[in-house]
């Protein structure tokens, strides 16, 4: 399959790549790594007139620290966070989410940003960055926004981010180990039937709270276990809330109620810092 | 049209590619590479697997344009100087590492990929490495081998044609 023709841009910073989309408007499309973005125009999901090539703006990419904050450029590649030394030390789970997106080659190529501006309600960044409790940073025309994740996403692919904005870094809070040497407690749990599919159901818990991928049309907070586990619940009676809130759907591969059933079994193991 | 400039296989190109044009087409119709196959189309099966800078992607997915500037790697390119298999093809050789063939130069240029960047993997780090390439004669316990062939080959610990082909590999 081959995607229908479009003009190709390269933009040469952040502020041409706006100045590209708001020449191009709705017709324009940001390119990075192209590993949502073209499946999608090879089968004519997306048919964008302009692709703006923003993979090599320096200034996107990369892994800093800033403060309490660890701010990751929206075209870093999940290859590099999965190997990335300061999310291992200090955001763990980030790191192990990105070593779980599709296979080798994929995450030599899809990006962060490009994950989340996807809005894949079955993806696992999106669900991680939500139980870390991300910052979102959207650089537009009237300069940069901040939106916090549990803002961002609006419903199955998705979110508040305008034709005319950049999807342009991801903030975590950091995570330090305290003085009694405690780092970040987490689990991830990821049922798949078959070796790089998405998840039927997917659970990333960190540090109390829950966050839940395929089981409704943006990721979701299991908020009722969170609140079960803050009033003193044991992660056994805390996880049988799971799916409390929930709308997941059917197809072929489960039904919903065997989803709410993976969403309880998979939180008690993700409470329990199992992954899998 | 936009023009591309890269290295294939170690040889400087340039030509004029309309923007939409694959990374596996471009290889295979513009520049007659073949090994590179198109399989699934669809990022998933791994046949068209080939290395951009040293890196393993799946060319389906990568636009000729995107490849600008950078290095590309075909099965092509792993062959010996004097025409004879490179030791990542002379292993899946060895080891019977492939039935019918055709996913066998993405399977070769992701354990070229992978042996890069982890020249000494377990059986489990290799069945995880080759997690992005279908073989659907289902030969992987061979292909296995083949990797683990290879790397104990690159890291000089085994002479060429000395690792036994029943390398025990678990079920």
């Amino acid at each position: 399959m081959i995607p229908a023709s479009f003009e190709y841009e390269v933009a040469t910073s952040a502020q041409h790549a706006l100045a590209l989309l708001a020449e191009h408007g709705e017709d324009a499309k940001l390119l990075a790594g192209g590993h949502s973005l073209l499946p999608m125009m090879k089968v004519r999901l997306a048919q964008p007139a302009v692709l703006i090539d923003i993979a090599r703006v320096p200034e996107l990419s990369g892994i800093r620290v800033d403060g309490d904050e660890i701010v990751i450029g929206a075209t870093t590649r999940h290859a590099d966070l999965a190997s990335s030394e300061v999310l291992a030390a200090e955001v763990p789970i980030l790191a192990y989410a990105a070593a779980q997106v599709g296979d080798p080659q994929i995450r030599h190529r899809g990006t962060i940003g490009g994950s989340v501006a996807h809005a894949d309600p079955s993806a696992d960044l999106p669900m991680t960055l939500l139980a870390l409790g991300a910052t979102i940073e959207i650089t537009g025309p009237a300069g940069t926004r901040a939106v916090g994740v549990d803002d961002f996403f609006t419903g199955p692919f998705e979110s508040v981010l305008q034709p005319d904005e950049i999807l342009s870094a991801i903030r975590v809070p950091r995570h330090r180990d305290d003085k009694a040497g405690a780092g970040q407690t987490w689990g991830y749990q990821k049922f798949v039937r078959r070796a790089n599919d998405w998840a039927i159901v997917g659970v990333a818990a960190c540090d109390g709270r829950v966050a839940l991928a395929s089981m409704g049309g943006t990721p979701l907070r299991a908020h009722a276990t969170e609140d079960a586990l803050r009033s003193g619940a044991s992660i056994q009676e805390a996880a049988q809330l799971a799916a409390v809130g929930t709308s997941p759907g059917a197809d072929f591969h489960a039904d919903a109620d065997f989803r709410e059933h993976l969403a309880r079994v998979l939180t008690r193991r993700a409470l329990e810092g199992r992954t899998g | 049209m936009t023009e591309v400039k890269l290295t294939v296989n170690g040889v400087a190109r340039s030509d004029e590619v309309e923007p939409r044009l694959l990374l596996v087409h471009y290889l295979r119709e513009t520049l007659g590479l073949r090994a590179a196959n198109v399989g699934c189309d669809t990022t998933s099966c791994g046949a068209c697997t080939v290395l951009l800078d040293g890196e393993s992607v799946k060319s389906c997915t990568v636009l000729a344009v995107q490849a600008n500037g950078r290095a590309v790697t075909t099965a092509e390119g792993v062959v010996n100087a004097d025409g004879t298999l490179g030791v990542v093809q002379q292993a899946f050789r060895e080891e019977h590492g492939l039935q019918c063939g055709f996913c066998t130069p993405g399977m070769v240029m992701a354990v070229t990929g992978l042996l890069a960047e982890n020249p000494r993997p377990t059986e489990q780090e290799v069945r995880e490495g080759l997690e992005g390439n279908f073989c659907r004669c289902t030969g992987y316990h061979n292909i296995v081998r083949a990797a683990l062939n290879a790397a104990a080959r690159l890291q000089g610990a085994v002479p060429s044609g000395t690792v036994p082909s029943n390398t025990e590999v678990s079920a």
